[in-house]
């Protein structure tokens, strides 16, 4: 192998580099917040699922609904328990949970994602 | 034989370091564009394509142009060309990938573009049109290179080579006929609405493609020690020239039936282009330049004299490439959105940013093509010494 | 694997189970009752909307005004926050006005009826039944309903390459050149005008959407319900594959035009003069 040492010396400072992140966040991991219920949404007690799942798969079901109401017009969803909603963020989902900075974004942010619902869907108005 | 492309004459880098500049000026462009919107651009409701689908349009046809040295190679066994096929093909892999950033800069949800593949749509050209061009971009990336490399070590390419070359050469054809039919298959845009577009556009992009390889030839055995040939040049110059009469000749069809039956749908863009319509007349010096332009290069082609002097050539080979692209890569998207669905007229001009983030894609087109030219031009330098 | 279809799936293996028909699993899914109350019948079950358009009654109610009649584009801009941007080349119109000539332009007549002539017409997007702008859209983010024949646009999955729009021989179809939320202030005082509606991203596609959203609760489109509310009932929303409908009445009863049709488009919005 010609010029090896070199190969390998810069193969090493490349590594380091690409790990350096990790190493500069070690140990700094910050808690993950909890999404907070709105009054509204606590006498509720349920959500359109279970909270499990909702907690893991709301994107699943907001998409599933998006395209289920905007393309095929099915614009009710019977829940589990045989209740039925109108698929709507901005209308149902966002009624209940009128408070998306703490509800929404919080874990959107601890978890870096920037769903773009918000460039069209109003979102609500929050008391300050 | 990548690494022939670091090694290279101060020259070559201030070239390169050149078209950087511009890409990066077309970068910011774009940006700003990403962030504001396209109506950073001239485009409006009614002129709602402008000069990025004129380049796509442009180019697609200097892509497929790259079989006029491929096809009298391979069908015809016209052995001349053999030296040159490779700088057609990279000439079409340059152009392709100018095509697919003028699509992309084009649209206005480009984070979305794989929607087209995640959801395709078998009936709209546009999807034809995005599978077509990919896999010709394929085919000449992959037989360039191969040919290339076997050159080099003075074996014959492999069979299943000669394969995609066949395959390669009627889907040329196609790639410029998908195109065409974006806008034949229109209903209400009358420019547009012809059977014979799909002529039109292998015309002129048989008579433009060629024309800017010769320059591209000529300026390869300036600033190289490899020479295209002066035969190979010479019959590009025929290529040329029966492709711009057909070219011309297709336009006075167009010509004909719209003035001869009178039909105002039919007229008006025509009308709206050479001489105004309603008070707006902004592309009339244009397509004049073009018109003028287009008969002095068919008199500098057409007279064997002018045709075999390099120096008459480069000229009549310059003329043309303008006078096309104004036809095709302005005139055209324009015309067909001219007048509106109202029979009104919004002029369309475009805007600085607009016009810088084209000439980055030009600069972007020209940097993939010297870099393929320098490699080509690298291996057949070492093969001749 | 969606939801609903998840959900669809489980019930009905649960009712295959037990030995129930496909009526019977349905029944558990979607209690009749249930459905019928909420989706507002019998608006909601048309198979192929269209308008008839009395231009007679609106011209009369325009000229009637000092400047005219706007309350069916005031009252659609404003359900769906459609924003105005104060240049007519970045223009977003879901329902406008153009001056017969425009409006029918391959009907040129030097002579014509000055009833009509340099007349404000009422324009929206046909809701074709041959569309072209279905046809050309790479992603079927523009799809033509099968159930009621409505041409909806789905703003998730446009990606804005305009093709519908150069497709489009109506002018139907605007693109959105800027954020909508970024329109001037002092046009758009109250924007968002509804809050139960969205609001569009830069760079997509929109037209006319014949109020899918109201229709399907049982309303009248916004531009129907304005023309009703000042009672010049103009604007005649209804099923044309009905035989008894109000629109079918009207078109047996009254000599209509439709914009452009040699192109083979099929409108389904009809004008009377």
């Amino acid at each position: 192998m010609y010029d090896g040492g070199k190969i390998i010396i810069g193969l090493i400072i490349g590594i380091g580099l690409f790990l350096s992140p990790f190493f500069y966040n070690a140990g700094k991991a910050a808690k993950a917040p909890e999404p907070e219920l709105t009054a509204m949404a606590k006498e509720a007690k349920v959500c359109v699922a279970q909270k499990s799942y909702m907690r893991e798969s709301h994107f699943t079901m907001l998409d599933e609904w998006r395209n289920t109401s905007v393309r095929d017009g099915e614009r009710y969803y019977t829940a589990w328990d045989g209740k039925k909603y109108y698929k709507s963020l901005q209308v149902t989902c966002m009624d209940c949970h009128s408070n998306k900075t703490k509800f929404c974004d919080q874990c959107h942010n601890y978890v870096d994602v920037d769903p773009y619902c918000w460039d069209c869907h109003i979102v609500p108005e929050e008391k300050k | 034989m990548l690494e022939r492309a670091i090694k290279g004459t101060h020259g070559y880098w201030g070239w390169l370091i050149f078209l950087l500049a511009l890409m990066g000026l077309g970068l910011g462009c774009y940006l700003y564009q990403f962030f504001e919107g396209l109506k950073i651009t001239g485009m409006s409701r009614d002129v709602s394509w402008g000069l990025y689908i004129g380049q796509l349009t442009y180019f697609v046809g200097v892509a497929a142009s790259g079989v006029m040295v491929v096809l009298p190679c391979y069908l015809h066994d016209y052995k001349a060309f053999g030296r040159i096929t490779v700088l057609g093909e990279f000439l079409a892999v340059a152009s392709i990938i100018m095509c697919l950033l003028f699509v992309f800069v084009d649209l206005g949800n480009p984070v979305r573009i794989m929607n087209v593949i995640l959801y395709p749509s078998l009936k709209s050209i546009l999807f034809w049109d995005m599978i077509v061009l990919n896999v010709y971009m394929l085919l000449n990336i992959i037989i360039g290179w191969n040919v290339l490399a076997a050159e080099r070590k003075g074996v014959h390419y492999r069979q299943w080579i000669k394969v995609l070359i066949y395959i390669s050469i009627p889907w040329a054809f196609s790639i410029h006929t998908v195109t065409a039919f974006l806008y034949a298959g229109i209903p209400g845009r009358h420019y547009w609405l012809t059977a014979i577009m799909a002529a039109r556009f292998l015309s002129s992009a048989f008579c433009a493609g060629p024309a800017l390889l010769i320059l591209l030839c000529l300026i390869v055995r300036k600033v190289t020690k490899f020479d295209p040939g002066k035969e190979q040049i010479g019959t590009l110059a025929i290529i040329v020239t029966y492709a711009m009469i057909l070219n011309v000749f297709f336009f006075m069809l167009e010509v004909f039936t719209a003035f001869y039956s009178q039909i105002p749908g039919h007229m008006h863009p025509i009308v709206f282009l050479f001489k105004g319509l309603q008070g707006h007349g902004n592309f009339v010096p244009w397509m004049w330049t073009a018109a003028v332009f287009a008969i002095l290069s068919l008199v500098l082609l057409i007279v064997p004299a002018t045709r075999r002097n390099e120096g008459t050539l480069t000229v009549a080979c310059i003329i043309l490439i303008i006078a096309t692209w104004i036809d095709k890569g302005l005139g055209l998207i324009v015309g067909g959105f001219t007048p509106t669905p109202f029979h009104t007229v919004t002029e369309y001009w475009p805007t600085t940013p607009e016009m810088l983030i084209t000439i980055g894609i030009w600069a972007t087109g020209f940097f993939v093509l010297t870099i393929l030219y320098k490699i080509a031009v690298s291996v057949k330098e070492e093969v001749a010494a | 694997m969606g939801v609903d279809r998840r959900e669809f799936l489980k019930i009905a293996g649960y009712a295959a189970l037990f030995g129930l028909g496909g009526k019977a699993a349905i029944d558990i899914l979607a209690p009749g009752e249930l459905e019928a109350s909420m989706q507002g019948i019998p608006l909601t079950q048309g198979k192929r909307w269209s308008m008839v358009i009395d231009m007679r009654k609106c011209l009369k109610q325009q000229e009637a005004g000092k400047d005219g009649c706007k309350e069916c584009m005031i009252a659609c801009h404003r359900e769906h926050n459609v924003p105005d941007w104060g240049n007519p080349k970045h223009a977003i119109k879901w329902i406008w006005q153009d001056k017969y000539e425009h409006v029918f332009p391959e009907h040129p007549n030097q002579f014509i009826d000055e009833g009509v002539r340099h007349k404000p017409f009422i324009l929206l997007c046909n809701h074709c039944l041959n569309p072209p702008c279905v046809r050309v859209c790479p992603t079927q983010a523009t799809f033509k309903r099968e159930s009621d024949g409505i041409v909806a646009m789905d703003m998730h999955r446009c990606i804005g390459c305009r093709f519908c729009m150069a497709a489009c021989p109506y002018g139907s179809r605007s693109f959105n050149w800027g954020d909508p939320r970024k329109a001037p202030k002092e046009l758009n005082p109250d924007y968002p005008t509804n809050r139960a509606y969205p609001e569009r991203s830069m760079g997509v596609v929109e037209k006319c959407n014949f109020c899918v959203e109201l229709v399907a609760k049982g309303e009248l489109p916004a531009c129907v319900q304005a023309c009703d509310k000042i009672k010049v009932h103009a604007l005649n929303f209804g099923d044309l594959d009905a035989p008894e409908s109000n629109v079918r009445k009207l078109l047996r009863e009254h000599y209509t035009i439709r914009r452009k049709p040699a192109l083979g488009t099929e409108p389904n919005l009809f004008y009377i003069i």
